[in-house]
């Protein structure tokens, strides 16, 4: 009651446990998304076909190259894609090497591409020694050195060579995929240059993209495929699960998070909490005072909830709009952000559990209360 | 004539740590209606206890305490919420405004209690602060306002919902000479009805003058209750 200084100080608490709970799991749910984002960006097939043993889209298991004529040969497929996915070194001019994530699209109809073209277009992909780089790679990791000692790298632009594996590449295009997990520099080229450009192994063919036949149930042509080549065959979306649970179970990037928001509710309960309760303990004769005057404990209950929820509700407002600022503020950065409307509700419900945590002991030192209190000194 | 008070063989203990304080010990008092009592004693005496008991904001281990004829301890806990709300006002040492409120806030809040619409309640907190000569500042914070006027809005807050009994604990103690004065006139003048009695709570000798019957305590016993006409 009249103390400015003690509700900022809750509001604080609560601004900061709620950018807390929004902003980890956001860089969280960025992260993730990141693991399957090659999927996401490749949106023409309706089904991948790999390796039996593969566990996510980076755990590459090479297949020969016959399997894509079994595939195509099964009935309900429209078509079948070779893509390549390798990781191969690139030399910089300044002599130092960069891995890069090298996509090797079918010669014929380049299914597989990026999803927008920055400079050039896909076509350019049928130049001899042609290759496309995203402009993500092309700014940071495969610029070419500055001229000042400790500027920006010159960003890499069309007509500019590459050294894959010791082959000649020309950029012949820039591209905007989105970025992955490991934020590699992706680099596009045909399937059969993509061999080339790779060590020599028996086997290169790294997925087979495939189109079911409209009318086809996608989840009965997996089967399918699966009974008739042994082979693995995921949806899109079963293969991005099948990858999001990978780095879900796999890694400690869930532990590591969680703890961050953990810590965050902790501390935002805590001082909250703290800072209601003594602020309560603060005006305790003045709830006295009230109660002698005849107001019911119901009434009091409301007050205190009344209050907790208006901080509540200015905490949960001022944490969300800092984590969007901050979203928007590192839109263009490597850092992973996402912030879907399922984030709101989560830490709205962390921030409503908090208040309630803080208006409930408030509320029992209230209740207990004898309003006799208002005559002693 | 009809009692707005009565208590008889009042007792009351309390356990302060394993042992037992008996701060009322068969306390017989009669307050009829339309007098200022004033309760008087040293500390420790039991009059804080007392005056908490006859307000029913407090319950005795024994004895009976009947406001109007009425025993509280009859009551449910919202019966006798409802009773304290409709009947009784309050003003205290350190006047207890609530300071987020401002002056006519502070005085429509018993009116809200009893169920009153805001801005009607505010309204006529408002005639009343104009009433104690505080019409002007009515949207005073309790911080702006000086003691006497703080208290002065206390009693405002004490008298609005027009109960029977005023129950006042040292209402002068806090505030200087002239002032206790100035708000023992208005107590007396605005507050005392012949359907209205007050009960104050003092150590302040010089307010004596304003009682119509003073009650000495001591050591939980009422050992004196001097009628003010036989003062000499």
């Amino acid at each position: 009651m009249g103390d400015k200084g003690k509700y900022i100080g809750i509001i604080m608490g609560l601004t900061f446990a709620s950018l807390i709970m929004t902003q980890q799991p956001a860089i969280f749910v960025g992260l993730m998304s990141r693991s399957y984002s090659f999927i996401s960006d490749l949106g023409l097939p309706d089904i991948w076909v790999m390796d039996a043993k593969v566990q996510f889209v980076d755990d590459i298991k090479p297949l020969q190259d016959t399997e894509l004529y079994r595939v195509r040969g099964i009935s309900g497929v429209d078509w079948a894609m070779p893509l390549y996915k390798g990781l191969l070194k690139a030399r910089l001019p300044d002599g130092t090497f960069q891995t890069c994530n090298v996509i090797g699209l079918d010669d014929a109809t380049l299914i597989g591409g990026p999803p927008t073209m920055l400079e050039g277009t896909l076509e350019d992909l049928r130049r001899s020694d042609s290759v496309i780089v995203d402009i993500d790679g092309a700014t940071e990791k495969l610029g070419k050195p500055s001229t000042i000692p400790g500027g920006k790298p010159i960003p890499l632009k069309v007509g500019d060579n590459l050294e894959l594996n010791d082959r000649r590449a020309i950029v012949v295009g820039i591209a905007k995929s989105t970025r992955t997990f490991q934020s590699q520099p992706v680099v596009y080229t045909t399937y059969s240059r993509a061999k080339n450009y790779a060590p020599k192994e028996r086997k290169l063919l790294s997925f087979i993209l495939v189109k079911a036949k409209q009318g086809q149930n996608p989840h009965e042509l997996t089967q399918r495929i699966k009974q008739n080549t042994g082979l693995a065959a995921y949806t899109q979306d079963e293969f991005k699960e099948l990858t999001y649970q990978y780095f879900m179970h796999n890694t400690g990037i869930p532990i590591n998070f969680g703890i961050s928001i953990a810590l965050g509710f902790i501390v935002g309960a805590a001082i909250a909490g703290q800072t209601f309760y003594n602020f309560t303990l603060e005006n305790i004769r003045q709830f006295g005072v009230l109660k002698a005057m005849g107001t019911s404990n119901l009434t009091l209950l409301r007050m205190i909830l009344l209050q907790a929820v208006l901080v509540g509700s200015i905490g949960y407002g001022l944490g969300v709009g800092l984590t969007a600022l901050f979203g928007y503020a590192t839109r263009h950065t490597i850092l992973a952000f996402k912030f879907p409307w399922q984030l709101l509700v989560f830490s709205g419900a962390g921030v409503s559990i908090i208040c309630i945590f803080a208006a409930l002991i408030s509320i029992f030192k209230v209740f207990r209360l004898e309003p006799a209190i208002v005559f002693k000194g | 004539m009809s009692l707005a008070v009565r208590c008889q063989n009042l007792t009351k203990t309390y356990d302060t740590g394993g042992q037992i304080v008996t701060a009322l010990n068969g306390i017989n008092l009669n307050i009829p209606m339309g007098e200022l009592m004033m309760l008087v004693g040293p500390s420790g005496c039991g009059k804080t206890t007392l005056i908490s008991v006859i307000a029913g904001i407090l319950d005795q281990d024994s004895g009976l305490c009947e406001l109007f004829g009425e025993n509280l301890q009859r009551f449910s806990s919202k019966e006798k919420l409802q009773f304290r709300a409709r009947n009784i006002g309050f003003v205290f040492q350190t006047f207890n405004l609530l300071p987020a409120l401002n002056a006519a806030e502070n005085v429509a809040i018993p009116l809200i209690i009893n169920g009153m619409n805001r801005h009607l309640a505010e309204r006529k907190a408002i005639e009343l602060l104009t009433q104690v000569g505080l019409g002007e500042r009515w949207t005073s914070l309790p911080s702006q306002l000086s003691g006497g006027q703080q208290q002065r809005v206390a009693i405002a807050r004490a008298l609005i919902h027009n109960p029977r009994l005023i129950v006042c604990d040292e209402p002068t103690s806090a505030l200087d000479h002239e002032t206790g004065l100035n708000v023992m006139h208005l107590l007396k003048s605005v507050a005392l009805q012949k359907d209205r009695s007050l009960v104050i709570v003092t150590h302040d000798a010089r307010i004596f003058e304003f009682a119509d019957q003073v009650a000495e305590m001591d050591d939980g016993h009422i050992i004196n209750v001097k009628d003010a006409s036989l003062r000499t």
